[in-house]
Formats: C-alpha cells, structure tokens, sequence
C-alpha cells in the first residue's frame, strides 16, 4: 500500500497471462514489465493475436494475471478479495470497450449513472454528474434515449462518459474506434486527446498511425512480449 | 434501495416474455393446489354437515323380537321398552353421555282454516342437541321442565312452520294437534340431512315425551336414541346398554334383533377415511403439481440468468460487488414469487366466490380456499426459482468480467 511514486499509477512486472482451454493452452502474455505514469497518454499497437487485449483487461482489473506483480496506484492487486477488486474497478480504472457494453434496457443517463449506483455517491449527485458529462461529450440533448436509439459513434460517447463518471486514476480503451466508421472515429479519438490534454492519464489500443502520434508515448508488442517503448515527440 | 427497485421494474419490463412465464408458473401452482385443497375441504365439510343433519354421532335403537334363547324363554319374544326402562339404564352404564325416549305416531294438526297430518315425535331435551335440532333465534328446543309438568308445548320443523304460518313467525303462536292446543316453542334452523329413519325434521314435530304419552296413551317406546360420551367408545356404550336393558327385560347381550341399533357413528368413520383417501390423493396431485412447476419455474430462471450472464459481467466490470448481482437477483424473485402468489390466491378466491352462485354446494360443498396453503404453494414455488436461479447467479458473479461479458 506503500505510494513510494506518486506519479506512477501502473506497475507491472514480469505479468505472465496463460489461457488454460482445457485441450490447449495459449501463453498470451510472456512477461510484460510496464510503468505507467500520472498524465501519460500511452498507445498500445500491435498486430491483432498479439496479446493487446489481455494485457488491456489485466490492467484494468476484469482479470486476473497468471503469475507476476501487479500494483496500481501503489497498490498490489493480487491477493485482494473480490469485494476490493470490485472497488478497484470501480473508483481507479475506466474502461472503454470496443463493443460499447452499454446496458441496453436503459437510458443513456442511467449507464452513466451506473458506476456511480456502485460506488454509492447519492441519487441527486449522480444524475447531476451523469449529465454534466453527457453534456461534456456532445451527448446534452440524448439523456433520456436508449442505445438502442443512438449511433455507434454516440454509444461510444456514452461508454466514454460512463468510464469518467468516478473520476478514474486511468482510463483504459479498448480499439475504441474499432466498430465505428472513421469519421465517428475521428470524433471518438479527439475526445480522448482532449481528456489527455485535461491531464487525464490514458491508456488505448489502437490500429490507427494517426492517433498513436498523438500519444505521448507509444508501445509495441508482438507475440505477448513488449518489443518497443518509445515517448513521441509530441510528449509533453 | 430505491435504485434497486427501479431498476428491478426494468428489468421485468425489458423481459417481459419470461417474466411473464414465470410469474404464469407460480400462478398456475398457486390456483391448482389451493383450490383442489379448497375443494377437498369444501368436500369434507359437505359430507360431515349432511351426514350431521341426522345426529351427532348417535346410535338410534329399535326393540324387536328376540332371536337367541335366554334363560329358558324361547325366541321371538317381543321386547317392550318403557321410561323407565331407559332411565335406569342410564345410571347404570358407563360412558353414556345422553340417552332420550322417542314416541312416534301421526297426528292431526289444525291452525285458521288448514289441516295437516304430521309425523311427530314425543321425546327428551336431550334429543335436541343430539339429533342436532337445533332452533331458530327466538325458540328454543323442548325442555325439561315441558316434560316434567307435560306441558302442551311443540318444535316445529321449518317447512312445516312454512306450510302453516308462510312468512309469520311461528313461536308463540298456539296449533290444534288432536284436538288440543300446543304452544308452539321453537322453528327448527334449516339443515343438510342426508339420511332418515321416520322421515325429514323438516316436516316433522317435536313434543315432550309424558305429553305424548298422556295424548296417545302409548306405554312403550317406538325407539329410543343415544350418545356415548366419547365418540370412540360408541361400541362400548352399546355393548353395555344391550346388557343392562337384557337383564332387565330379559334378553342376550348379543341378541341383535331384541335390540337393533343403527350405530350412525359409523358413518362419520367412513367419511373420515375417505376423507384420509381423498386429502392423499390431493396431496400426491399438489406435489406433482409443485414439482412440475418448480421445475418450469426453475427452468425459466436459469435460462434468465444465462441470458443475463453478459449484463453480470458488465455490471462486474463497472464496480457492482457480488451482493449487489445477487441481491438484485433475490429481490426480483421474491417479487415475482409474491406477484404470483397474490394473483393465484385472488383467481382462487374468486373461483370459489363464483362456485357458490352454481348451485352444486349441496352434492360436493362450497370450496373454501386456505390463505396459508395458497402462501406455502407460491412460496415453495419461489424457492425453487430462487436455488434454481441462485447457483448460476452465483455463479456467473464468481466469474472474471471479462469471461462473464464474453459468453
Ligand atoms: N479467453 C481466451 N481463451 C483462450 N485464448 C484466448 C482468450 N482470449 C485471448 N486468447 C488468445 O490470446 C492471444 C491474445 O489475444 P488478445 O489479447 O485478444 O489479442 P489482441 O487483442 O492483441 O488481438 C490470442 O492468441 C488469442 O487467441
Ligand atoms: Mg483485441
């Protein structure tokens, strides 16, 4: 629990991630040793297979690492109850998925609100919030549709503001754009540099050349092994 | 917990199709148990009150001719019975609760301008209770005091005060019966009777047993009519009231024709059985009925939880801990399970307010629905949805977000 670096929100070391399907197994992540800091904006890239998404969900606390160390915001991961995990999801990470993962029966407001619904912050907060960064992502007049009624490139606007709504440490996406047609796209990956530019820390899987430009630092990994960590000129 | 609920509503609004399904389960159980209990115990009622309409639990005895030998006197020896005869016995047998004389002839029955010939009955204040003739508000029963000073008095069953007095009422008013006048006492209140032996209360009347007697001149009895005082000891009291009244007038304690007896407590044992018969067969139908639900009801959870299992893991994904997946999942069953009950128990409940207005209570009684069956039937019904769902609630909670949102 010891904070020793302040700046420095996740640490991973020698993290092994091993799918056990019964007939085979698949070692999907082979050692990965990665730091990252308070206000990075990090591109993850790499040929599809590459073990991106695993490493993506171990970060963000939806798995669990076969072997190796893992602490976030100086805390360790592995040994805590499901319960403190579940917090951990909750109050530190935000997580944009490729598929959006909105709840379907609900309004946009009320995915928004959800995080919050778990994290316990009153009823009459929560809705103020939700809006707020409905608002915030172009989203101020769609409060009351389902995702059902709204464009991929608006549910994807929704899941942004769902990730943001506990004031995460990081915010974790998945190829985000990766169900959207580019020019959604293009709106969807200059939120992200503009929540980058507001300080927020960001983590993001991508094919895009043009965006992992715009990161402040971009990470290779081929065959579950990272094989290149560069900062990019535009690192701040 | 009002986010629960809210969400709750939602989520049985979004699935509306098994949330339909399963409250129809519960529904179903609910109806088809507490009514075949309803009915059963309607059933039940019916049997004991026609069969009560003849008596509580009485033994009606006629003296005869004897059969059997005794003591050097041959057989075929006519057996007489007086007053006095009974009243001797009743001191001296154990467990006899109540004992009464009845006298009974035709006699002619005259008020304004109608005649009518009546089957009437001089007896004992005993006979009422036992005979379950029980009167009207405002009359009462031949008493103790109508025998002991042979008063003119008279209880009338109530078609017959119909026939005589249509809609007036009938206590106080004075009739001619053979040429002299009777108070009318008492109106027998409406009862069941399904069986007989001089004849329907109904239509019958009722007068103190010495006024009879001076009126007819009759010395012997036509019958007489007895109780034990536990029901179970009925044989018993028999056995021993055939053995006082034969050493008395002189005839076997075993001699069936001197004294037969109609032991109509016999009766009651039979329908009692029947009755164990009938509530086993209901109950192995109620079972079957719960298991087949249960599993329909089971079926249907974990099919929702199946469904559900992605939207688990999204919720996981966002910080829902586990007791907030299966607390929800609780709260909704409780609440489908109660939704199923109360409907069920209200179709029941209507069936059996309908039932009455069919007019068959009189063969197999009105059906009367018990509120506790109806909460244990939806109840258990609950339950098995719940352990159905619980465990792969509980399951899919147990799951890695990400294997959760995945399948
Ligand atoms: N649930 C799983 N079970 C088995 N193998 C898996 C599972 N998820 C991913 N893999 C395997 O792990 C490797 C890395 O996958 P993934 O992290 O999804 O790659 P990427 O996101 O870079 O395309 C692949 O070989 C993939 O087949
Ligand atoms: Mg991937």
């Amino acid at each position: 629990m010891t904070d020793t670096t302040n700046k420095l929100i996740i640490r991973m070391q020698e993290i092994r991630k091993v799918y056990d399907t019964g007939k085979i197994k698949v070692e999907a992540l082979k050692g990965i040793n990665l730091e990252i800091e308070k206000g990075e904006m990090v591109a993850i890239v790499g040929p599809s297979g590459s073990g991106k998404s695993t490493l993506m969900n171990l970060v963000g606390c939806l798995d669990t690492p076969t072997s190796g160390i893992y602490e976030i915001g100086g805390q360790a991961v592995a040994g805590v109850t499901r319960d403190e995990l579940a917090d951990i999801r909750n109050r530190r990470v935000g997580f944009v998925f490729q598929a959006f993962n909105l709840l379907p029966h609900i309004t946009a407001l009320e995915n928004v609100e959800l995080p919050m619904l778990f994290g316990a912050v009153r009823p009459a907060e929560r809705r103020e919030r939700a809006s707020q960064l409905l608002d915030r992502v172009g989203l101020g007049d769609r409060l009351d549709h389902k995702p059902t009624e709204l464009s991929g490139g608006q549910m994807q606007r929704v899941a942004i503001a769902r990730a943001l709504a506990m004031e995460p440490d990081i915010v974790l996406a998945d190829e985000p754009t990766g169900n959207l047609d580019s020019s959604a796209g293009g709106d969807i990956m200059s939120i992200f540099t503009d929540l980058w530019q507001q300080g927020r820390t960001i983590v993001i899987i991508t094919h895009d050349p043009a965006l992992s430009r715009r990161a402040s630092r971009v990470v290779e990994i081929h065959d579950g092994r990272i094989t290149s960590d560069q900062a990019t000129n535009e690192a701040a | 917990m009002k986010d629960v609920l809210k969400q709750l509503a939602r989520d049985l609004k979004a699935e509306k199709l098994r949330t339909f399904l399963t409250i129809f389960g519960i529904v179903w159980g609910t109806v088809a148990i507490s009514l075949m209990l309803a009915f059963g115990t309607g059933l039940h009622k019916q049997l004991i009150k026609s069969t009560a309409g003849l008596g509580d639990r009485i033994v009606i005895a006629w003296p005869g001719l004897t059969s059997i030998p005794y003591e050097g006197l041959g057989k075929g020896r006519r057996i007489r019975i007086t007053a006095d005869d009974l009243a001797t016995a009743r001191g001296n047998v154990d467990g006899l609760k109540a004992i009464s004389t009845e006298y009974s002839g035709n006699m002619k029955v005259e008020y304004g301008t109608k005649t009518l010939s009546v089957d009437t009955s001089g007896v004992d204040p005993d006979f009422g209770p036992m005979r379950n003739l029980i009167p009207q508000s405002g009359g009462r029963f031949i008493n103790a005091i109508d025998v002991a000073e042979q008063r003119r008095a008279v209880f009338i069953g109530d078609k017959l005060a119909k026939d005589i007095f249509g809609v007036t009422p009938a206590v106080g008013k004075t009739i001619t019966v053979n040429q002299s006048p009777f108070l009318v006492v008492g109106v027998l209140l409406e009862k069941d009777q399904d069986s007989s032996y001089s004849g329907r209360d109904n239509e019958k009347m009722f007068i103190p047993s010495t006024t009879y007697r001076a009126l007819r001149g009759d010395k012997y009895v036509d019958n007489f009519v007895f109780q034990a005082a536990n029901a179970g000891d009925t044989k018993g009291v028999m056995k021993r009231l055939s053995a006082a009244l034969g050493r008395r007038l002189r005839f076997d304690a075993n001699d069936k024709e001197a004294l037969s007896m109609w032991d109509t407590t016999e009766q009651f044992q039979f329908f009692d059985t029947f009755m164990l018969a009938f509530n086993a067969f209901l109950g192995i139908i109620g079972v079957l009925t719960l298991v087949v639900g249960g599993i329909g009801v089971s079926n249907i959870m974990n099919v929702v939880v199946e469904e559900r299992t992605r939207e688990i893991g999204i919720k996981m994904a966002l910080g829902a801990k586990q007791r907030y997946i299966l607390g929800q999942f609780l709260i909704e069953t409780m609440l489908v399970t109660f939704l199923g009950g109360a409907v069920g128990f209200a179709i029941a409940l209507t069936v059996c307010a309908v039932f009455p207005k069919l007019g068959l209570g009189e063969y197999v009684g009105d059906p009367v629905v018990s509120p506790l069956v109806a909460v244990l039937t939806s109840l258990a019904l609950g339950i098995v949805g719940l352990v159905a769902g619980y465990f792969p609630a509980r399951d899919a909670a147990r799951l890695d977000p990400v294997v959760a949102m995945k399948l």
